[in-house]
């Protein structure tokens, strides 16, 4: 059903992380997405951002291939995920803006679950559980069922779950939403340990700050379209801004 | 404003939705239809009944008396002396009995003895509404009695009072498809059919209730407890998440089944004790293979059900729309629960027949009673209608699936509502 992790890369495709031409996305009569296009390569931290509405969920949902496609094109590695979406979702991992976990699931029990998918062997279930175990750190609170975490704590285990299989390209919309500072902290330097282990991480985020602290590059949605794309710095520097923030408002406004 | 009438009028608002007002629509509106099909039947019994007499006492007086009076009360559709060529006479006819006057029967009341007039029953159906035509029979035989007693009284016949009073009497033959049963009346069997074919019903009902809400609710609960996308991006077959739920579901159903069952069966042992023995004796007892028949029947049913719940568990939002949608569902049990009790596929009209014949859930449910008359073509084609319905189903649920249906909840390429409010439904917030 599943590959194991030892063997990423899923029959050899090979091409940047991610490619994406020419994306349209239609729901019903609605134009969310007007035709995005953007490459991230392997190992980079690449960052959506733009405002409520624009269209990154829709855009990261078709990369993980939840939504299906109007028109364009969406390469992992040289794959398309719209034809083989079962080998996308063998090396991909999608953290939603709002996931919960199963309610009746002990925090151990939810990542175990989990890591089943994604190992046949007793050891490499154990292998992914205990690395998932130790992102989330939550101690004892693992034997307690998500029913009784808090958001935040909800959020650390939901971020174990996607990073702890190792995944090649992990997709993770507000990745620290819910969280305080010290954890979001702890998060984003989780998440940036695990793209220099060569993991390629496209995120979305409205905190600016972190958007310049973690992303190698940002691409500005507004509006279904991409209007800025380039490094934090190059972005700066065009719009003449002291942070992402002032870039952020002098584009969209 | 006075914040607890505010308080009471959004409760209503809520409360009156279209999906809580539906179900007792539908229900009133089935209530009425049962009504009046019982309307129409009623007056039917009043009406004059069709029967065919063989009368083979032909210089008896008495024999003479009983003839005239069932010609006077009901349409006599074949008078011979033939009982097989009468009973198919009055078969094709539509009617309900052969009356059998014995050569003996003049001579057997003026010797003292009470004439036996022999009934061939001629069933059609054994639901509530088949067997009541009986009544219009029973009523002229006892016209019959009737006016024998009077001749004897009149004539100041030798014979005792006791006979005077009543000098018939009568012998039951029922004839039910294939099977001629000595000495039971249709209503004896059609209540002791009803005591044993309603138990597959109730399973079904019970089994489709309990299984069929656990898969709706687990969809709706997917979507509640935003667990549906990281489900959905899990290196997981679509057909392996259908499957998993269907089987998971089934295997909860049957579990609660079961268990009412226990009780139920206690509960049916003083009444079923008697029945058993009788339906080895009128040969309609189930065999093995029959139970096995009713059992791959009810399977096949269960399976195509939920996979028809699965399909509209996808339109679930969250736990409680969840909770509505289990609702059509029990009504589309319900309705062939109904039929068949109250009526056979046989006597059922046509377009009826074309309904019952199409909800899957029927199959099952009529199994037991067709068997144990033989009727194996129904059961087997119902069995394959069902199970095509189950692939059906089964496939189409995946293609749900595969698509993004479930996070868009568009199931056209064009529906109504805009893009924001279906935003919030997806995220299940409130509008
Ligand atoms: N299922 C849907 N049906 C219809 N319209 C949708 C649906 N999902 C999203 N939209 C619309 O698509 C547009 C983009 O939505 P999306 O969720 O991608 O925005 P976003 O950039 O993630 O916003 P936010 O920052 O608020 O999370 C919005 O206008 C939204 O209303
Ligand atoms: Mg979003």
């Amino acid at each position: 059903m599943s590959t194991s992790i030892d063997k990423p890369g899923a029959g050899g495709a090979s091409g940047p992380a991610l490619e994406v031409v020419n994306l349209i996305k239609d729901y019903g009569d609605f134009r969310a997405l007007k035709g995005i296009s953007f490459t991230v390569n392997e190992g980079e931290v690449f960052g959506l951002i733009g405002p409520n509405g624009a269209g990154k969920t829709t855009a990261l949902r078709i990369i993980s291939t939840i939504l299906q496609i109007t028109s364009g094109n969406v390469r992992m590695f040289g794959m398309d995920v719209a034809k083989r979406p079962h080998e996308a979702r063998m090396i991909l991992s999608y953290l939603p803006e709002d996931a919960g976990a199963y309610k009746n699931l002990t925090g151990n029990e939810y990542l175990a679950f989990i890591a089943r998918f994604f190992s046949q062997s007793r050891e490499g279930v154990a292998r992914i559980l205990s690395k998932g175990v130790d992102i989330a750190d939550l101690g004892d609170r693992m034997g307690d069922k998500v029913d009784t975490y808090s958001k935040g704590m909800a959020r650390r285990l939901l971020v174990a779950r996607a990073l702890m299989i190792e995944p090649r390209v992990a997709i993770l919309d507000e990745l620290t939403s819910g969280l305080d500072v010290i954890n979001a902290q702890e998060i984003r330097k989780i998440v940036k340990d695990s793209s220099r282990n060569g993991t390629t991480v496209l995120l979305s985020s409205h905190n600016m700050l972190e958007v310049e602290l973690m992303c190698d590059r940002i691409a500005l949605i507004n509006d279904g379209e991409i209007v800025e794309m380039g490094t934090p710095a190059e972005l700066k520097a065009k719009h003449n801004a002291q942070n992402i923030e002032e870039v952020f408002m002098k584009v969209v406004s | 404003m006075n914040s607890t009438l505010n308080i009471l009028r959004k409760e209503i608002r809520e409360m009156m939705t279209r999906s809580t007002l539906l179900p007792v629509v539908v229900i009133a509106i089935l209530l009425g239809a049962m009504g009046s099909m019982m309307g129409g039947i009623e007056e039917a019994v009043t009406g004059a009944p069709t029967v065919g007499i063989v009368n083979d006492d032909t210089h008896g007086d008495l024999a003479a008396i009983a003839v005239g009076i069932v010609g006077n009360l009901s349409e006599v559709v074949y008078d011979g002396n033939d009982v097989d060529e009468g009973v198919t006479a009055v078969d094709e006819a539509g009617g309900v009995a052969l009356l059998h006057v014995p050569a003996n029967f003049t001579e057997r009341i003026t010797d003292g003895e009470s004439g036996t007039i022999q009934i061939y029953w001629i069933m059609r159906g054994a639901g509530l509404l088949d067997s009541i035509s009986s009544e219009a029979v029973n009523s002229v035989l006892w016209n019959v009695n009737r006016a024998i007693s009077t001749h004897l009284i009149d004539a100041n016949a030798s014979v005792n009072s006791t006979l005077a009073l009543n000098p018939t009497t009568r012998t039951e033959t029922t004839i039910f498809g294939d099977k001629i049963m000595d000495g039971i009346s249709p209503g004896t069997l059609g209540s002791m059919l009803s005591a044993q074919s309603f138990v597959v019903p109730l399973v079904m009902m019970m089994l489709i209730m309990v299984a069929g809400g656990t898969v709706i609710s687990s969809m709706g609960m997917e979507k509640e407890n935003k667990t549906l996308e990281t489900l959905l991006t899990l290196p997981v077959k679509r057909g392996s998440i259908v499957t998993g739920k269907l089987v998971a579901s089934a295997l909860i159903g049957l579990v609660m089944a079961a268990v009412y069952m226990v009780g139920f069966n206690y509960y049916m042992t003083g009444f079923s004790a008697s029945g058993e023995l009788d339906m080895e004796k009128y040969d309609i007892a189930l065999s093995a293979l029959d139970y096995l028949l009713v059992g791959i029947s009810l399977f096949v049913t269960l399976i195509a059900a939920l996979a028809l719940c699965m399909i509209l568990g996808t339109f679930a939002k969250n736990y409680k729309s969840a909770q509505t949608l289990t609702m059509p569902i029990s009504f589309l049990a319900l309705v062939p629960m109904f039929m068949i009790i109250f009526k056979d596929f046989n006597t059922l009209p046509l377009a009826a027949q074309v309904l019952l014949f199409a909800l899957p859930f029927s199959h099952p449910m009529m199994a037991m009673r067709s068997l144990m008359f033989d009727d194996y073509a129904l059961v087997l084609g119902g069995i394959a209608y069902s199970t095509i319905f189950a692939v059906v189903a089964i496939a189409l649920t995946v293609w749900i699936f595969k698509t993004d249906r479930l996070l868009t909840g568009r199931i056209g390429k064009k529906e109504e509502g805009r893009s924001k409010t279906l935003l919030m439904a997806i995220s299940g917030r409130k509008r």
